[in-house]
């Protein structure tokens, strides 16, 4: 409380002002590390979590699933590494027979990078599932996306021959067209561009079916 | 100075925050995330507890090295001390509250901007005893809790009909959506400032009538 | 190339930093009472944001690749020394330049659309060109949306507004409305 005194005598050198600098620097430095150190563990945990569930979200009766890297000519299992943009999970039911694939795409929404999963069976050429797994588009009209159960449901079954379109809602007739959210189109016409390049980026790398990878026992996750 | 902090009292450093010198309606401060995420009551509350974290540790921690704190250097070393704290808190919340931090986003590293933080470390805590410094920091970011608080429950009922995502008004409740957009938040802030106005000036003129009856 | 383009007008209009991200508001609120001054500061803050996106670029690309969690703390050193280092030189080297921008310089620092500016290049994951697009682009939109406040307060300021509504409280409410306003550029996005 002896504040308002006038300033202290001798005045500091600069190298007790760097000193003091370096020294708070250091410590913070030190904080930081120790709680991204203590913190490390459980984001992990919740991201493979957050994951593992929105695969199995997006394919449907799928029980277990592995993850699988595409190498640059072919698929392959994935022992371990930092998941990429060539990374996807395939999904099997009970008797470990494949249900298919889910995959990563995203691109600009209306607001910022929006990523969605879906899920996708080559054999069929259909989309069975998506899944939006970080967006900030508009809240109250774009984060409908995910929000609106019925926009979502559009993906359970959908032809991807001839390529994925927006429609006006309730207008939806054909398997290719997915009913566009009122008041958030640009977000709705987002995610099925994305699908559709996420689509049209994957379906030459799938393997033929016949083909497909087993599932190793221990890659049960 | 030493006639002032013969009077000052600590419950009045922290009630000063919360109503007559309240950080958002009074001092119009911390504008920013007052009105980004504030869409909901539980995105409002969880910035506002994030803040209130930051503020109280870095007027803690302020004023208690405020003797050793060279004065040439003070608000590069407030700044390196908010900026801490913020982290902290960023990781905390990624770790125990994903889906929150999911919500706020970007707007977690903005606590360091909030300048009503910055402000206080240099106007208090900087110059006030440990204890003083933490009552008004309580004080203030209660305050500011309060004010995110009434901003996001107002926002959410008009908006979605919702409180804490809790329907209220039934199927036949058309949302107001332009609520929770943007221009919402400007909307009822202003608002809500006019009503403190209002009520301030109310009490002024009651009490200038007892006043006078007196 | 359409790419940039998208980026600068998404900044500059439908994704406005003050009118949409809400960021830069003490300025915006503070300052913006003459048209004068809140073009020379929006040209300034425009400045720095360039010198941001510079910073925060280089820092992500050769430094933050492997310590990502000492992001924030960087950010705002690396940033606000680098402006006062500029500042300094500004007022060595061109005294008429520091007239009409210095002054500015240090209340910008403490911007959050500074460090909103950062982030946002950085969660996107904007490269060098792209960065520096985005940080024009939000300049711009700062200054736009300042200089269209400054001057609806300038026309406010004749006619008569009671005592009470007066103040912060009525230029948040012209900003909802301005706000509103910039919501019909989304528009600008459905042609494609």
């Amino acid at each position: 409380m002896s504040s308002r005194s006038p300033t202290p005598p001798q005045e500091p050198t600069p190298s007790r002002l760097v000193g003091s600098l370096a020294v708070a620097g250091f410590l913070s430095g030190l904080i930081i590390i120790g709680i991204y150190v203590a913190t490390l563990d459980t984001i992990t945990e919740n991201k493979a979590r957050e994951l593992r569930e929105a695969v199995f979200r997006v394919l449907p009766e799928v029980t277990q699933m592995q993850k699988l890297q595409y190498d640059g000519e072919r698929v392959v299992l994935k022992e371990n590494g930092k998941d990429d943009e060539n990374t996807l999970y395939a999904g099997y039911d009970d008797k470990g027979n494949l249900a298919g694939y889910a995959l990563a795409s995203d691109g600009p929404g209306f607001q910022d990078t929006i990523r969605v999963l879906f899920g996708y069976q080559p054999a069929n050429n259909k989309v069975v599932g998506m899944w939006v797994l970080e967006s900030r588009e508009t809240p109250g009209l774009g984060d409908k996306i995910y929000k609106d159960a019925a926009f979502v449901t559009n993906f359970d079954n959908l032809s991807t021959e001839p390529p994925i379109v927006t429609v006006k809602r309730g207008t939806r007739s054909r398997a290719n067209e997915v009913d566009a959210i009122t008041g958030a189109t640009i977000s709705s016409k987002a995610v099925v561009r994305i699908i559709n390049q996420g689509v049209e980026k994957w379906h030459q790398r799938l393997p033929l079916p016949g083909n497909e990878p087993q599932l190793k026992s221990e890659g049960r996750t | 100075m030493a006639t002032l902090s013969n009077k000052m009292n600590a419950y009045d450093e922290m009630l000063k925050g919360i109503w007559r010198d309240n950080p958002v309606f009074v001092q119009v401060l911390g504008m920013c995330p007052m009105l980004a995420v504030t869409n909901s009551a539980v995105n409002a509350i969880a910035m506002g507890l994030a803040t209130f974290f930051v503020l109280v540790s870095s007027s803690f921690l302020v004023s208690g090295m405020k003797a050793i704190i060279p004065k040439q250097v003070r608000i590069s070393i407030y700044v390196i001390i908010i900026a801490t704290f913020v982290t902290v808190a960023d990781y905390t919340l990624l770790a125990l509250f994903p889906a929150v931090h999911k919500e706020l986003g970007a707007f977690i590293p903005l606590i360091v901007a909030n300048c009503m933080i910055l402000g206080r470390q240099e106007a208090f805590a900087s110059k006030h005893s440990v204890k003083f410094a933490v009552m008004d920091a309580v004080g203030m970011a209660g305050g500011f809790l309060l004010a995110m608080f009434a901003l996001g429950s107002v926002r959410e009922i008009l908006g979605e009909g919702k409180l804490f995502g809790i329907s209220l008004f039934g199927e036949n409740f058309e949302p107001w959506v332009i609520m929770i957009l943007p221009p919402g938040g400007f909307i009822t802030l202003g608002l809500l400032l006019l009503l403190f106005n209002w009520v301030g000036e109310r009490r002024k003129q009651f009490l200038a009538q007892v006043a006078a009856v007196d | 190339m359409d790419d940039l383009i998208w980026i600068f007008i998404s900044a500059l209009l439908v994704n406005n930093f003050v009118l949409a991200y809400f960021l830069g508001l003490c300025p915006f609120l503070g300052v913006s009472g003459k048209l004068e001054t809140s073009f020379r500061l929006g040209l300034a803050t425009t400045f720095v944001l360039i010198i941001t996106a510079i910073c925060s670029w280089f820092l992500n690309t050769y430094v933050l690749t492997h310590a990502p969690y000492l992001r924030l703390i960087s950010f705002i050193v690396v940033i606000a020394s680098t402006v006062q280092f500029i500042e300094m030189a500004i007022k060595k080297l061109s005294p008429a330049l520091f007239q009409s921008l210095g002054i500015f310089l240090p209340l910008i620092t403490t911007n959050c659309a500074i460090l909103g500016l950062a982030i946002f290049a950085t969660n996107r994951g904007y490269g060098f060109w792209e960065g520096l697009i985005f940080a024009l682009g939000a300049g711009a939109g700062f200054t736009l949306a300042m200089v269209l406040m400054a001057g609806m307060r300038e026309e406010t300021g004749i006619n008569e507004v009671p005592a009470l509504v007066r103040g912060t409280a009525f230029n948040l409410i012209i900003a909802g409305i301005l706000s509103m306003a910039f919501m019909g550029f989304a528009g600008l996005f459905s042609s494609t």
